[in-house]
């Protein structure tokens, strides 16, 4: 039975390889075919299906990391992931339903701090062997508006 | 108004002050004379106004706007503002309705955006009200002029600039047409926020110099090189521009190799290419095609991937664009998976246009301290012409052309 605390635990893993710039690891909390979306309140409330980053596999993820090491131009920034108590829907042995708030700081190479994103994760987990991964991850942001460039993921 | 101070140096258009990006008397001369002036603001998609009531909102420039479909069938739009205090009158981005109150004081307005209620106008049991003289049909928030072409709504708010079609000229509209030809159906809309003036992001849209100097992705994948089949056209005014060009393996060269440019880089290949798997639904050939309107709009084919957007100057160094992304109302889903995929390309996290996100910081950062010098825009020479090759910065030239025309400058 996967419970509340499985879940922290997984976020807590997630965050952490983003935040420290494990990037490569990121890919590995989903399944082979998953679904991973960024997108807004507004979209998800007209049921607009476009993502700025919208991926359905494990591939397309790996993808985007390679993509951010070697193919984009960019500034160097980290982030900085706070995330909430899950709010668990369902959850049985083979899984769970659940929608984790989350904040984002960017840390700018330049020194300073910022709030960069908020919003829910609305996330559905599956269990494999006896690991907990991603089949589906719906970043809703509550904001509309993305300053200016979004390279890593959330 | 203080005049601007910007020194030009001759009549041409290939030194660009670095003044023209920074100080508020500029800025707040574009307002009036550019926003507000002869040109046509893109204000939204006639698919987003579905029914009768169905309103948006929306800006030229930085005046906010609404726009409002009436049960004559007709677009209406009129400046976002009470004639009474100066109170936004409508506060959702969309939605349905009868008429429009303001919250303030409850002055009403039909769709058209008459002054048809004033609360109290007669006063309160004799008491108070309005002048015997005031009159309702005096009063009321400034009207725009509306014109749709192929199901997009533009407004302007001069009586001086011509018939939106004679604005756009033949080849402009042939290559709206060409992609709008159509029913549109919106997929999602994402705001980006660019840390420039929002002239440093036009200016990036009609530079086909940068972009596969920029972009790795387009370079490497082929999607877009300058040695490709293609071209730029730039209309009379200037001020609008298409550049276009043709994936042809065939025709895969070695001039970016030979040139040791960044872009090209032959170890890079995806994992899941889905990103770039695509459909072939335009017959003649063309895989990219980047169209803008004088002063803000711009509408984008690249491969399978459609969008419009509205670029909109908030304050001297900030902007905002706005991305509508559109597929055909008679997609099947397969097709739609595509472009959805595809989107991946564009946005504030796309694998090509983060990076055009991040140039214009990089540009009015650059500049900070520079308003005396000037930028270099002489590749191509000094011609704001159509022209064959896209190693050339013809369009970005147009556009001052354009600009200077309006501005008086
Ligand atoms: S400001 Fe609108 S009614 Fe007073
Ligand atoms: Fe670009």
């Amino acid at each position: 039975m996967v419970d509340v605390l499985a879940i922290c635990a997984f976020h807590a893993a997630y965050a952490h390889a983003i935040d420290s710039d494990e990037l490569e690891r990121w890919p590995s909390f989903f399944t082979e075919r998953c679904h991973y979306r960024i997108t807004h309140v507004e979209n998800e409330r007209e049921k607009l299906p476009a993502g700025i980053v919208y991926a359905d596999s494990r591939a397309m993820l790996e993808d985007r990391i390679a993509a951010l090491r070697e193919a984009n131009i960019y500034e160097r920034h980290r982030y900085r992931h706070l995330l909430g108590m899950p709010l668990v829907e369902s959850a049985d042995g083979g899984g769970a339903v659940a929608r984790t708030p989350f904040m984002v700081s960017r840390i700018m190479h330049s020194g300073e701090t910022g709030l960069f994103a908020t919003g829910e994760y609305r996330d559905r987990f599956v269990l494999q062997g006896n690991r907990l991964l991603l089949a589906e991850r719906v970043v809703v942001c509550d904001s509309t508006v993305t300053d200016t460039l979004l390279a890593l993921p959330l | 108004m203080q005049e601007s101070t910007i020194e030009w140096r001759g009549p041409g258009f290939t030194r660009i002050p670095y003044g023209v990006y920074s100080g508020p008397a500029l800025a707040q001369q574009e307002q009036e004379r550019i926003f507000r002036g002869a040109t046509w603001n893109y204000l939204c998609l006639e698919a987003e106004l579905p029914e009768d009531g169905s309103f948006r909102t929306t800006f030229a420039g930085e005046t906010p706007v609404v726009v409002v479909k009436d049960d004559d069938g007709e677009i209406y739009a009129f400046e976002n503002r009470c004639a009474h205090r100066g109170a936004l009158l409508a506060l959702e981005k969309s939605g349905k309705v009868e008429n429009f109150q303001c919250v303030y004081h409850a002055w009403s307005y039909n769709r058209q955006g008459d002054l048809v209620g004033v609360a109290f106008e007669k006063g309160v049991k004799g008491q108070g009200g309005m002048p015997a003289s005031f009159c309702k049909e005096e009063h009321g928030p400034r009207k725009l002029m509306v014109a749709r072409y192929c199901g997009l709504v533009f407004g302007s708010f001069s009586e001086d600039v011509p018939p939106l079609e004679e604005y756009l000229g033949d080849e402009i509209c042939q290559r709206i047409e060409r992609v709008l030809h159509k029913p549109v159906e919106v997929i999602g809309r994402f705001t980006q926020a660019l840390p420039n003036n929002w002239k440093l992001y036009v200016e990036n849209v009609k530079d086909s110099y940068h972009a596969s100097l920029l972009h790795l992705f387009f370079t490497t994948f082929e999607l877009n090189r300058l040695s490709q089949k293609g071209g730029v056209i730039v209309d009379e005014s200037g001020g609008h521009h298409v550049s276009y060009s043709m994936i042809d393996p065939a025709a895969a060269d070695s001039s970016y190799r030979e040139q040791g440019l960044r872009s090209d880089d032959a170890q890079y290949r995806l994992k899941d290419p889905s990103v770039l798997a695509g459909f072939q639904e335009f017959d003649d050939g063309v895989t990219l095609q980047i169209l803008s309107v004088f002063p803000g709009f711009v509408l984008q084919q690249i491969q399978n991937c459609l969008a419009v957007r509205q670029v909109l100057p908030k304050g001297e160094g900030r902007s905002e664009l706005n991305w509508t992304y559109i597929g055909y109302a008679d997609d099947t889903p397969e097709q739609r998976t595509v472009r959805l995929n595809q989107l991946n390309l564009v946005g504030p996290a796309g694998f090509i246009s983060m990076e055009d996100g991040a140039v214009g910081g990089f540009v009015q950062r650059g500049i900070a301290g520079a308003r005396e010098l000037e930028a270099v825009v002489e590749m191509g020479g000094e011609a704001t012409g159509s022209s064959e090759g896209r190693a050339t910065e013809t369009s970005v030239r147009g556009f001052w052309k354009a600009w200077r025309h309006h501005m008086g400058a």
